[in-house]
């Protein structure tokens, strides 16, 4: 594979690097399909790896194009984010259709999936009101046939006047005749007379005064019927482009019609799938009453309230289990080995540079690649986990039992499987957020995630605490986690409420039929969410690195008089509410790095090098109270740089990071300060 | 909205199918195993959009597959299994069918 693929994002409409075929066709294909529906199988079976991985301009949402090449001719396939249907309800609703009236692809392959026919084609119905030919790929025939449903391809071709092609992407079955079908179609070799929905008849003449209305207003390229059709329906992005078109007027006007009808929603929903039920009528057969799929009696445990508890929980179990016994030991294996290995060479090969160099190089770059090398071995088995789980169908069943817990938080019952990995490490708890469909739920998932005491957290609370508490160590240390999660708790009720106002994402989710999961798609998205983690937040985590191993050394050359400590002892007076010296503060700011710097900077300064001798050094310097009040400090404190460049990453917004880090600050300090006080008052 | 945690009473002392004929009642307080066509939505147009798009509108065919009186309900519609949340299924008025 070439790393080109994975080197730029492109824009829209911006030409894909592509080998030069300057005679041959390039057909551009959209890809459009409602969620869970097997659209990234057909992607990836279509172009293999050869795709690039982006964002679609100004928005959060994942783009895809790749491209192949058949019989000629190049295909350009831009994969649509999957939607249930084109109305302005979400950022991937917009990008999807925007897309198809800005671009104009020469074909839109609509996937649907067989065996929940009827809601399936509820975007088709949407799609053939768009200015593009549309394919109907008849996906997941095999499941379809399982559950009982039988349907007739060339019946349902008839009645929609649109080529229909039978699949099973999972086993590779009907992907060529697609393709196929697409040429076809794209050179006009199939004749393409779609029969689209029409408006209800109850429905008609206000929709032909609305197009009255608006005749010879409305923006190129959008055509004239389906803006008065989303008028009609109330979508926001329409109406506020055609507010804008009309003059105040003949606004007023229009304004009139729509607010005497303002029903119209979800009687041009009805009116859809009444459509939907003439098409399917003839082409499909429904199974006998009393047949119980596979999928239900799974459900029958997956979501019961007790039973779909444990299985979770023994599903957490073994990624934890796994985790630890594969990936714990590939990372010691990458810190020592290759990490420390690159140090070792690197400080040889620059025994004669001077000292500055050799820091930088070793401690500044080396030590930020090494971060983020390390990282990868948790994210692979991370991201395989939640891929698999996602593709089996078995990610919304978890949010389904969970969901009663989160929604007490403002949360989304898709936010507990990331945030509880979070116990493992923050980053891929923040990555992880992106199942979430609502992007508000997902936003304060994300800004709640820091909150969850990763294990190298952990770590440094085993290290201190059995010094300063003695036997007490393990209840300190639970009592810390518990303190933890209340306070993660008491702040997403806080933002959600103060912030978002309250609001809450309805609870309304499709549970996808089970299925076996296609480790080909998985594999890929491993692969590519891996790729965009090394280069986005990997570059971020380099750069920070270097500039704060820079501040630790500048300008004497040690820790105790660098920039750092200068910083450490300006900001003593906020750490002396807690007992916390300059010392303290500066192994809390080494901490961004990695969590486990805390150590090794206390090492450094109290000169007790890393051994249990420094904890003790610890517990005789400071009181009990003031031990405490660090260790619940150290919990809450600001993540790490790489869970802070994910953030970045993940939100696309340096505002919402300052945010987040800003509240963290602050709610750790007002916590340790609470803790000191409290401690004292206790008498510890 | 924010009740949703709380026992509906309605699910437990909610009178046999046979006597409820023809009764509209909420989605919420249909029993596993009930049938129902849906006869009105209710709601804010985010919430309506989404619920028409996922196949609940007017004359669609509705079958509780899970509703344990408290927490969200998993119903089928046009073959699919759609999890709601209390508040949600309580928006969506559906018209008893015998079994």
């Amino acid at each position: 594979m070439s790393p080109r693929f994975f080197s730029a994002v492109p824009t829209v409409g911006e030409a894909l690097d592509l080998p030069a075929v300057t005679e041959e066709r390039t057909v551009l294909v959209a890809l459009a399909g409602q969620p869970n529906v097997g659209k990234s199988t057909v992607f990836n079976l279509l172009t293999g790896l050869n795709q690039h991985v982006g964002n679609w301009p100004g928005k959060t949402v994942e783009r895809k194009e790749g491209a192949f090449t058949l019989n000629g001719t190049t295909y350009r396939l831009v994969d649509l984010p999957g939607t249930y249907s084109l109305t302005a309800n979400s950022a991937e609703e917009i990008v999807a259709r925007e897309f198809i009236i800005r671009e104009r692809p020469d074909v839109v392959v609509a996937l649907v999936d067989a065996a929940i026919l009827e809601r399936s084609l509820y975007l088709v119905a949407e799609l053939l009101s768009l200015p593009a030919p549309v394919v109907v790929g008849l996906n997941m025939i095999d499941v379809a046939r399982q559950e009982g449903v039988e349907i007739e391809p060339e019946v349902l071709a008839a009645a929609l006047g649109v080529p229909v092609v039978p699949m099973i992407a999972t086993k590779n079955v009907g992907v060529r005749e697609l393709s196929e079908t697409v040429d076809r179609v794209a050179s006009g070799e199939i004749p393409y007379t779609p029969k689209p929905p029409q408006i209800r008849a109850d429905h008609q003449e206000v929709l032909e005064e609305i197009e009255r209305l608006i005749v010879g207003c409305v923006p190129d390229p959008y055509p004239q019927d389906w803006v008065a059709l989303k008028l009609l329906e109330g979508d926001q992005e329409v109406t506020r482009m055609m507010r804008s078109c009309l003059s105040d007027e003949r606004w007023e006007e229009v304004h009139d019609v729509l607010r005497a009808h303002d029903d119209a929603l979800v009687a041009v929903a009805g009116g859809r799938y009444e459509w939907i039920g003439r098409m399917v009528r003839a082409a499909m057969t429904r199974p006998k009453a009393g047949q119980i799929s596979l999928t239900e009696r799974l459900d029958r445990w997956a979501t019961h309230p007790l039973w779909g508890l444990l299985i979770l929980a023994g599903i957490l179990g073994l990624v934890f289990g796994l985790t630890y016994t594969v990936a714990s030991p590939l990372m010691d294996f990458l810190d020592t080995y290759v990490v420390g290995g690159l140090a070792d060479l690197a400080r040889a090969a620059l025994a004669r540079a001077p000292a500055w160099l050799s820091g930088l190089v070793v401690d500044g770059v080396i030590g930020g690649v090494g971060s983020v090398l390390t990282f990868l071995p948790i994210l692979l088995i991370f991201f395989a986990v939640m891929g698999t789980l996602e593709d089996m169908g078995y990610m919304a069943r978890a949010a389904y039992v969970m969901d009663g817990f989160m929604h007490m938080m403002g949360l989304h019952g898709k936010s507990f499987l990331p945030l509880f990995l979070g116990f493992g490490c923050n980053v891929p708890a923040v990555l992880g957020t992106r199942v979430i469909e609502s992007r508000r739920a997902r936003l304060l998932t994300i800004l709640l995630a820091p909150l969850i005491p990763c294990t190298a957290r952990m770590a440094i609370v085993a290290f201190i605490a059995p010094a300063f508490f003695g036997p007490a160590a393990t209840l300190v240390s639970w009592g810390l986690v518990l303190l933890a999660l209340a306070v993660l708790a008491l702040s997403g009720v806080l933002i959600n409420n103060l912030i978002f106002r309250g609001q809450r994402a309805a609870f309304i989710m499709e549970l996808p039929l089970y299925h076996l999961p296609n480790w080909r798609t998985i594999g890929l998205l491993v692969w590519q969410r891996s790729m965009e983690f090394v280069r986005k937040a990997g570059t971020l985590i380099l750069g920070v690195s270097v500039v704060v191993w820079a501040l630790s050394v500048m300008p004497g050359g040690d820790v105790e008089h660098s920039y750092l400590a200068a910083i450490g002892r300006w900001l003593e007076p906020a750490g002396r509410l807690m007992g916390l010296d300059w010392r303290l503060i500066v192994a809390l700011l080494t901490s961004f790095i990695a969590k486990e710097n805390s150590i090794a900077t206390l090492g450094v300064l109290f000169g007790a090098g890393e051994g249990p001798g420094l904890a003790d050094v610890l517990a005789t310097t400071f009181p009990p109270s003031t031990g405490l009040a660090f260790l619940a400090m150290q919990m809450l404190f600001i993540p790490c740089l790489a869970t802070v460049a994910v953030i970045r990453q993940e939100t696309r917004s340096w505002g919402w990071t300052l945010f987040n880090l800003a509240f963290l600050l602050l709610v750790s300090w007002v916590t340790g300060v609470g803790v000191f006080w409290l401690a004292n008052l206790v008498g510890l | 909205m924010r009740n949703r945690s709380k026992t509906d009473p309605a699910v437990r002392s909610s009178p046999s199918t046979s006597a409820s004929d023809n009764e509209s009642v909420f989605l919420s307080v249909m029993r596993p195993g009930e049938r129902g066509v849906v006869v009105g939505l209710a709601g804010g147009r985010g919430l309506l959009c989404r619920m028409a798009s996922l196949g609940f509108t007017p004359g669609a065919e509705v079958t509780v597959i899970q509703n344990f009186g408290r927490g969200p309900l998993i119903a089928q519609v046009r073959g699919a299994r759609i999890a709601l949340g209390r508040g949600e299924a309580r928006k969506i008025q559906v018209r008893k069918v015998a079994l």
